[in-house]
Formats: C-alpha cells, structure tokens, sequence
C-alpha cells in the first residue's frame, strides 16, 4: 500500500504519540475510517467531502445539517445535527439537507390569533395520531406533538412557548404520518403571540416619540464635535449600572 | 464518547466550587483607561506585529491589514472578462442585494416597502436564505429605550467601545434607529423576553453603561432572523439559494451594474443587471485570522471585502479583528463555538484555574479578551487534555443570583449543548478562550449606506466604520437592522434615477494589471467561497480529472 506524505511527515514529527483511536463510519453505506470524537460533520470532512449542502452554521443554530442515522444492528433509527453529535462505531449515516414542505402565505397585519386560525392555515394538523414521532426525531428535544396539541386546541400561547428553541430543520416534517409541517404552524404561532399576545413596552413607545420630536438630536450631535480628550474623559467617567447592581449583589 | 470533565479538571473546579460565595461578594473592578491600553498592547492580536502586513495596491496602500485579508487582496479575481459572457442578460431587475442574512433580508423588505415591486428585488445567497451569522447570535440587541438610559448614552458606549474610530454619523445612525428597529420586531412578532408589564427584561453587556440588552432567550438572532424570512417569504421576495455572486458587474460610466452569480451545484454563471445593488455578504471568521478557531458560519469567507476592492471600494479597520473572549474551549468537538455574553450579563464571573477572579466580567471585548489571554500566559489557566488552553466562567453562579432553574429558562441552547457533553452548567462552570468572532470593520459607507462607486450601497458585517476599531455586544444584531432598512430605503431611491450603461467587466482586467505591476504573483484566486475543511489525507490524494 502507498501511504500518503501527511502520514509520513506526521510519524517522522511525533514518533512516540501513539495512534488516534478510530471509528468507522458510513457515509451512505460506504464505509470510512474516521478518528473517534469528531462530530459527524468534521468526520465527513475527514473523510473528504467538501460539504455545499448539509453545512451551516457548524453550530447548532441554522438546521442545514440535519443528519438521520442507524448505529449496525440497531433497531431504532437516530436523528441529530451533524455541527453537534459526535460519531461513533459502526454509524450509517445520511443527510437530509433540504426538506419539501409548503408553508401558508398569510400578512401577519391582516390576521388575528383567534383560536381557529392555526387550523385555518395549516388545517392538516387535525390529523395528528398522537403517534409522537415528531418529538423523537426533534434534535432540539422540543415536545413538538405537545406543540402540535396545542395548535389543534387554538392555544397560540403555548405553541409559541414550546416550540420556541425549533431551528427549522424539518425532520419532524419528513416523519410525520399525517404529513404535518409542524416547524411552518409553530413559526405562525410565535409571530401571532410576538405581535398581538404579549403586553407592550410603554417605555418605548414613550421613547419613540422623544426621538421623533428630536429630543436627543442636539445632545448626540455635541458628543460628535467633542475633541477627544473631552469626550474620553466623559467616557470614563460614566456611571456603569452593572457595576452598582453587582455591588448589590444582583437583583 | 465525552462525559464530564476529566479528574483533574474536577480538581480545579472544586477551588472555584470553595471560593464562589466570596467571588460573588468581591467583585474586580473595571480597568481605568490605561491598564486598558497596557493590557490590549501586551496580549490582542490586533496589537502584534507578525499578525498582519502592508497592503501594496489599491486604495488602502500603505496601510497595515490583518495577513489573511491582505493574501485575498493579493489574489487574482476568479473570472475574468473572457470568461463569462454578459451580452446575454439572464435576470434584469432594479435592485441586487447579494447575501441572504439578516442584513439583506433587511434590505429587501425596506426596498419593497419603499416602492421596488417584489419581482424586480433579487436576493442572492451563497448557502439557504437565513443560512448567516445573524442566526447565530444569542445575547441580544441593544437600544435605549429605559427612561434610566438615553441614546446619546449609547452613543458614547458605541463610540468609546470602539476606541473613539467609528464614524460618528454611523455611531449616531445606529444608537438613534435602534428603538425604532425593537418596535419593527415588535409589529413582526418577535418574541422578546418580557417582564409582566410588558417591558423588555435588559440586561448589561461588556462596555454598556445601561442595561439595554433586548433578548430572546439564548436565541435572539434566530428568533429575528426568522420573523424576518418569514415576512420575505411571504412577500415571495425572489431568493436564489447556493448561488454565491464572484464579482461586481460594472457600466461604462465606472457604476456597480449588478454581478455574476455562480451555482455551486452545477457551476454555471448567471449574469444579473441591476440599477443598484446592495453587498450584504456577512463578515470573514472562516479566514481564521492570525490562527483563531471561530464562531462564524461556513459562509463567512470575506468575499464581499474582496468583490468590493476590485471595484474600487476602500476598506475600514481590517486592522483589527474582535476575538470573543468565551469561546468554548472544553469539549473538543465544540472548540470554537460561542458561550454567549448573556452568561456575563446574568452574573456569572470568569477564574483561573485556582478559583480567583482576574477581570471585571463586563469589560468591552477586546479587553476582556485580551484579559483571559494573559491569564492563560501567565500559567494560570487550565489546559485540556487536547492541549486547548482555557479560563473557568462561572455559570452556577446565575442559579444562585436569579434562582434556580434560570439557566434552563434563559440559556436553553447554552445548556444544551454543555448537556450533549455530560457537563451540566447549572452545577459546574464552563471552559472558556477567545474565539474569532467579528470583523469590526470592512468597506467604508455613508449614512445612507453608500460606498464610494456608485451603484454600490452595502450594509451589516462587511461593512466599514459602525463599530470602528472593536464592537461591543448586541450591537451587531442591531447593525445589520438599522443599516439593512437604511440600505433599502436609499438604494430603492436611488434606483428611481439610476440609468445603467454599457457593461464591462474590464475592472478585473484592470486588478490583474495592478497586481503585476505591483509585482504581485498571485498564489490563488478569491473570493475563495467557501473554506476548505477536508481532512489532509483525502485532499493529498484528490484528482482533479472529472
């Protein structure tokens, strides 16, 4: 066997560390050998694909990376994000990059949160069989049939507050029996509690007006034209409210 | 599989464990002005000679950048004028807006509103619509709308976080709309975190004088990233995904006149004509600048700085780069990731490795970057069993100042992850160590958001002369609002007068012609799109044959 340059010049530099503990892995039933405690997006990589697909925010955040799996002889099929689970032994793995579900196109100005708007929208969501598949393939671990409940039961509220850490990467979509696109139903409800639920700020709006009649205009614009000795000493000086909050030992 | 922290590291967390309580009651001041200066010349990158070198062309010549963005300047264009053919125009519209973040999607709802029909509005984006930093950004926005707090408050925090550099008509810009921007977000439906008043629950953030931190939860960019796609893809807003614009099309009259657009997946071109075009291609922490692992997403690869250079644009404050000080430095496969500021800004402290608190947690960034650095120099930090170096931050202590079960509640992302490792915040602190996090500066604009080459408005990261010289936290969010709206709206007015003349891409030609006079040999091309992360074995033995 020919064996690479990078492993040569690697044994010739470190000859005393002993080798990476390695896992293989299948990368749509093909099979790599990886080093162990990569997640399954660097082990792809290691392994040589260069993702445009499948690939986001390597966070945890964005849902680009959805990632179902099935460990050999295992029964049950896994689902994770590739940027945040780590591989292991014997792992097929397949990504999902891209998930087809329509969503409802609505003017969030010209709709009410009354209770039947949910299934007005998105009126498939009556044929949930409470089969819970959804919350299992969540990532996120969301109670995404909970939030689907409370949809059916016009409860936007709740919806909004269950379903709040979803990062949209639809694998509870691609699950569902009963063809649900829970991540498009659950993105109205926590639009329709944002806007018209939850009690408004009188203190901005109080502020909104001060900027309009340009209360701050001639303070900020005097702090433009300081010469800088005087404005860093200005600076400096500030009262830091978090410095006298933390004397108090917080709130 | 990763459970826990390691025997030693136990040790170490039970000192901290021992001196919690006394920690909480004696707080480290903040640093007076010139221990400030003593501690960033001593241990920020930005400070170090052998990080960055003089550019030799252009309009930034002469001026010392980062190294990575000086090698993209130095690179040959990816097309040049032989290459593509654009007497065959494939989209026509009045306004280009080239990246599918938050400040883009911004611009395109403020261009609409402001009377450009949806169809003649063409979004282009390297990766997915929202696929962008803004989705990633956790603490918050900040805006003053206390009656304890004032925007000229949060202008001298703007402008004294940035070391006294930023364009003050774009400091001012920015503290001035950030109310109106929350009350935006308020008609969308984002969902900020309320008191039962209905006023916004703020907390502080490093270099704030106020607490003016407007969160939602730990997921604040993604919760007003997403109420602003939806409203874009409501409007059915035209959005080309994986399709990554390579170079600025130009007229005969020297104005920006669209771009050429690449598919990544079946590699063909498309030539886009625009009245005007907006660049909101996000920031370069994929650049790994001076050798940093980073917080950014896959796209961040700066090809909007570079796009911009080779039509003349000029560059800002690439002469600095904002590490983080917490990035996650314990467990291996999350190196890099971000810890949210939040964690500060709810009370936790950060230690060393004997328990002892070494810095006011709430310095502005770079200072307390700079701060964790020196510690780690000084021996006492913990170095991880993967040789990562790291300092303790706190995070029981937000149990004990908010109560119990606040970190589920308000850090559910953090604790997730953590949880993913077998390491529970709530009861053990987490490691932590600078990360690449923000370009602070980029191509220079205007209030209005205009660049120096007509046609060319540009708006969020890549721009130039917000934050100056450093950007303090939660302004980030707030930067690709207020200046994606302002992009928008100017961009829609400037494209009532616009006319677009003959097009050429004869600049690139011309960049070709500066870099060999300047005696420059090229080593790649750029934008370079996307980093490259394959391991070294499969790309030494890759084939470039099919």
């Amino acid at each position: 066997m020919v064996k690479s340059k990078q492993v040569l010049v690697e044994k010739k530099k470190k000859p005393k560390e002993t080798k990476h503990a390695e896992v293989e892995v299948f990368i749509m039933g093909k099979s790599y050998k990886v080093p162990a405690g990569l997640t399954i997006m660097k082990a792809l990589e290691y392994a040589g694909y260069r993702f445009i697909r499948g690939c986001g925010c390597r966070a945890g955040f964005c849902g680009a990376c959805s990632t179902v799996y099935r460990i050999e002889d295992e029964q049950k099929l896994g689902f994770d994000l590739a940027c945040q689970k780590v591989v292991e032994d014997k792992m097929y793995l397949v990504q999902l990059p891209f998930v087809p579900a329509t969503k409802a196109e609505y003017d969030i100005n010209k709709i009410q949160p009354d209770e039947t708007i949910l299934l007005t929208m998105y009126p498939e969501i009556a044929r949930c069989v409470s089969c819970n598949t959804c919350t299992k393939s969540c990532p996120q671990d969301i109670e995404t049939m909970k939030y689907i409940q409370m949809a059916i039961r016009g409860d936007i509220a709740m919806c909004a507050e269950i379903s709040f850490d979803c990062i949209q990467c639809g694998l509870c979509a691609m699950r569902c029996p009963a063809d649900i696109k829970h991540y498009h139903v659950s993105q109205l409800a926590r639009r329709l509690r944002g806007k018209y639920l939850d009690p408004k700020s009188k203190n901005l709006s109080k502020r909104l007006k001060e900027i309009d009649n340009r209360k701050y205009d001639d303070e900020i614009n005097k702090l433009m034209k300081m010469p800088k000795r005087e404005i860093t000493e200005l600076y400096t000086k500030r009262k830091i409210e978090a410095e006298e909050t933390a004397d108090l030992g917080g709130d | 599989m990763i459970d826990g922290y390691p025997d030693y590291m136990m040790e170490s967390i039970k000192l901290v464990e021992k001196k919690r309580e006394k920690n909480m009651k004696n707080p480290v001041k903040p640093m007076s002005m010139d221990a400030r200066e003593k501690m960033l010349s001593e241990y920020h990158p930005d400070y170090m000679k052998s990080t960055k070198r003089e550019v030799k062309i252009g309009p930034n010549k002469g001026e010392l950048l980062y190294n990575g963005i000086v090698d993209l300047l130095e690179s040959k264009p990816v097309i040049t004028s032989k290459d593509v053919d654009i007497s065959k125009i494939d989209y026509d519209v009045d306004l280009l807006i080239i990246g599918g973040g938050g400040a883009g999607t911004v611009a395109a709802l403020f261009a609409y509103e402001s009377g450009i029909p949806k169809d003649n509005i063409l979004i282009v984006t390297k990766l997915r619509h929202g696929d962008a930093n803004s989705m990633m950004a956790q603490g918050g926005i900040q805006a003053a709308d206390r009656p304890e707090d004032s925007p000229a408050l949060h202008y001298l925090d703007i402008y004294g976080g940035g070391h006294f550099t930023n364009k003050p008509e774009l400091a001012r810009a920015l503290a001035l709309d950030a109310p109106k921007i929350i009350n935006w977000h308020q008609e969308l439906g984002v969902m900020y975190d309320r008191q039962e008043d209905g006023e916004f629950q703020e907390l502080s953030g490093g270099g704030t004088c106020r607490n003016r931190m407007h969160s939602c939860k730990d997921y604040s960019g993604m919760e007003i990233m997403r109420n602003i796609r939806d409203r874009a893809r409501n409007l059915e807003i035209p959005v080309l995904e994986f399709c990554p614009i390579v170079e600025f099309l130009m007229d005969d009259k020297g104005q920006v006149a669209g771009g050429i657009a690449f598919n990544l997946e079946t590699y063909e071109y498309y030539v886009i004509r625009a009245k005007a075009t907006i660049l909101a291609t996000g920031g370069s922490g994929r650049l790994h600048l001076s050798n940093y692992p980073t917080t950014n997403h896959y796209g961040a690869t700066g090809d909007g700085l570079i796009m911009a250079y080779h039509v003349g644009a000029n560059l800002l404050d690439l002469d600095t780069i904002q590490i983080h000080p917490t990035g996650d430095a314990f467990p291996e496969p999350i190196v890099g990731i971000l810890s949210t500021e939040k964690i500060r800004g709810l009370g936790a402290i950060p230690v060393n490795a004997n328990g002892d608190p070494f810095v006011f947690p709430l310095e502005p960034r770079d200072v307390e970057a700079a701060s964790f650095i020196h510690e780690c120099k000084s021996g006492r930090g913990i170095v991880t069993p993967t040789g990562m170096p790291g300092v303790w931050l706190d995070s029981p202590m937000i149990e004990i100042i908010h109560g119990e079960g606040t970190i589920a509640t308000k850090l559910a992302g953090e604790a997730r992850k953590f949880r993913r490792f077998g390491i529970d915040m709530a009861k053990h602190p987490i490691l932590v160590y600078p990360t690449l996090h923000y370009q602070n500066g980029g191509v220079e604009i205007n209030e209005k958001t205009e660049t120096k080459v007509p046609g060319l408005f540009a708006a969020g990261e890549v721009t130039g002369g917000v934050h100056g010289k450093n950007r303090l936290m939660g302004n980030s969010l707030l930067d690709y609002n207020v200046f994606g709206r302002r992009a928008g709206i100017y961009a829609a007015k400037y494209i009532k007068k616009a006319k677009i003349g003959k097009l050429t891409l004869s600049h690139l030609d011309k960049y070709i012609k500066i870099l060999e006079k300047a005696n420059i040999k090229p080593k790649r091309t750029a934008p370079i799109l996307l980093p490259e992360y394959r391991g070294e074995l499969a790309i030494s033995r890759a084939l470039d044959i099919f």
